[in-house]
């Protein structure tokens, strides 16, 4: 079984800071893979090396075996695969329910046929059970900038989720959130990992949250795959607490 | 926000307006004598004028891009269509021309775009806008230099003629209901979505499969198409064009009655260029003061309303009541005031 990603030494440099020194794993299909790490260990720089929003340094990726490098993200949103960003990324004067058609509809047809087809792309339909599965109901025609925080990232995510994507990096989705949402936020994953056997990649400082959500576990630390494993034994790995603790 | 259906009335209501603005209607017995020929003519002009503004608010207002070149985009079409007319084609050939020039141009515009934002892709623009006001003024055998091009003919529709101001201030009038319903549909479809995204945020918006690079270019192609669009009236309705009108300073205005009408508001370019084009026949009386009065005018409302006069008009208007989060935020764990 080919992985759906593969990440193959991949590094980057901002000058003198090397974020990320060669990272190489595997994502296999309907996998919730954790990265955690320090701050400033690299995660957010190795999403956007993935995803086309940074040119790494050096290094491949691969989609189901086809080399992806040098792809813009538009165009590997299209091969199906979506994010999110550390930092809230939402179209404050667009409503909830616009977010979320905007999120699909350039999975949707031609882009002659959407000039002069349906002004929803055919999508209301799914943003609205997007809406009412991320329990965004009441707010559906509310400019997104109005919500609160919280409820900007539940949107954010589900924004994610619109097209129908294969493969899901969240970065920190669960940053900001209070605890009665995160749990919602966590069961909302769950629940599509399995109903779409949508894999995802998931950036957290939350401990508990990953532990709880992911299979497996991947550590960086300055720019390196510092261990690897199910939840409990990366928990335990000295090199672990080291990393976080040590210094 | 007004109703759509109030907002579809009071348009049709609009409409009549125009279409009767021309006509002396004290012989069905109500007292309004109807524009003279210098009124209908300045109508006319209002009414290009917002043609090529409605093309500045797409890329500015609604694709959250920038351009001070407007009136060079408005020089192809008046050129294009001068030319063409007086080589004895027929103007609708010569109006299709002088949007395809404009589009083309408006494309090529579009690549700084890509790499610059902000003030660095104003001044891109703006370079643009002297360049192509040089090439007005300097290819005299073209397009006749500062001398410019007369005797531009005023088409005829179905064999008869448009010479009159007022037939040629319906046609006019027609052609900006089409471009108008034309640019609503854009903005009301999926693209207009895209090109928002475009606006607030091109990083998320590219991340989502928006293509942006391709949706900049398009909202610079069709918001420059516009302009020459707007040309290609102007040059028949003045009869007459030299490089002025399409210098610089214009430009800057066609940004100014955006950003006055309501950047991003779709009624703002109609707003915008009736402050620009109407206040000013309206202000004759205060002669040399009017341009005092229009700069007061317009720091007062970048100081105050920031959205402009239609932004203004929606904070005036009652807000139409939404659902409030307030009712069951509790359940997400939301505590909301
Ligand atoms: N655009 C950039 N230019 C220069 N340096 C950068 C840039 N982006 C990241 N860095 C640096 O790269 C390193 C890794 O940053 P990155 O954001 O990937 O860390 P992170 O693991 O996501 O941290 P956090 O947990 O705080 O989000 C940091 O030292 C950061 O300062
Ligand atoms: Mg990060």
């Amino acid at each position: 079984m080919t992985a759906v990603l593969e990440v193959r030494d991949i590094a980057k440099s901002f000058g003198g800071v090397h974020a990320v020194q060669g990272v190489s794993f595997d994502v296999h299909e309907g996998e919730i893979l954790g990265i955690i790490g320090p701050n400033g260990s690299g995660k957010s720089t190795l999403f956007n090396c993935i995803l086309g929003q940074l040119a790494p340094t050096r290094g491949e990726v691969r989609i189901d075996g086809r080399n992806v490098s040098g792809k813009r993200p538009s165009e590997l949103n299209r091969l199906g695969i979506s994010r999110t960003f550390q930092l809230l990324q939402v179209f404050p004067q667009l409503t909830v329910r616009e977010n979320l058609i905007l999120a699909g509809q350039e999975h949707k047809g031609s882009r002659l046929g959407r000039l002069f087809g349906a002004r929803d792309a055919g999508l209301g339909a799914a943003a609205d059970r997007m809406i009412d599965f991320f329990r965004l109901g009441h707010l559906a025609h509310e400019n997104a900038g109005g919500l609160s925080y919280g409820q900007q990232k539940l949107l954010d995510a589900a924004m994610a989720f619109m097209a129908g994507p294969r493969l899901v990096l969240l970065d920190e989705p669960a940053g900001g959130v209070n605890l009665t949402m995160l749990a919602s936020l966590k069961e909302r994953l769950q629940a599509i990992n399995r109903e779409t056997r949508a894999t995802f990649v998931v950036i957290e400082h939350n401990m508990e949250f990953v532990m709880a959500l992911c299979s497996r576990i991947i550590v960086l630390a300055e720019g390196r795959i510092i261990a690897e494993g199910e939840p409990a034994a990366v928990r335990r790995d000295p090199k672990v607490i080291e990393a976080y603790l040590g210094h | 926000m007004i109703s759509p259906r109030l907002a579809w009335l009071l348009v049709a209501l609009g409409a009549l307006m125009l279409v009767l603005a021309p006509i002396d209607l004290t012989g069905i017995g109500i007292p309004y004598p109807g524009l003279k020929r210098y009124g209908t003519y300045i109508m006319t002009l209002w009414l290009v004028t917002a043609i090529a503004a409605m093309g500045v608010n797409l890329i500015v207002g609604y694709a959250g891009l920038e351009t001070l070149a407007q009136a060079a985009f408005v020089g192809i079409g008046a050129y294009v269509t001068a030319l063409m007319v007086k080589a004895g084609w027929p103007f609708g050939l010569a109006f299709l021309a002088s949007g395809v020039a404009a589009f083309a141009v408006g494309i090529m515009l579009g690549f700084p775009a890509l790499r610059v934002r902000k003030h660095y892709l104003a001044f891109v623009t703006l370079a643009f806008s002297v360049l192509a006001w040089l090439v007005f003024r300097n290819e005299q055998w073209l397009t006749g230099g500062v001398m410019g091009i007369g005797d531009i003919s005023r088409p005829t529709l179905f064999g008869h003629t448009l010479r009159r101001h007022v037939d040629f201030y319906w046609f006019v009038l027609a052609i900006t209901a089409v471009l108008t319903f034309a640019l609503w549909w854009i903005i009301r479809s999926p693209w207009g979505r895209a090109f928002t995204a475009l606006r607030e945020n091109p990083i998320r918006a590219e991340s989502l499969g928006v293509d942006v690079r391709l949706y900049t270019l398009l909202a610079f192609a069709i918001g420059s198409a516009y302009g020459g669009l707007a040309g290609s009236l102007y040059a028949p309705l003045v009869e007459f064009i030299d490089p002025n009108p399409f210098a610089l300073g214009p430009s800057l205005l066609f940004m100014l009655m955006v950003v006055v009408g309501g950047a991003g508001r779709f009624a703002g370019p109609f707003v915008g260029a009736a402050v620009a084009v109407l206040l000013p026949e309206w202000l004759r009386f205060a002669e040399g003061f009017y341009l005092l009065i229009y700069a007061v005018l317009v720091m007062t409302m970048m100081a105050f309303c920031p959205t402009g006069i239609m932004g203004l008009a929606e904070r005036l208007l009652p807000a139409r009541r939404r659902p409030t989060a307030a009712a069951t935020a509790p359940l997400l764990g939301e505590a909301k005031p």
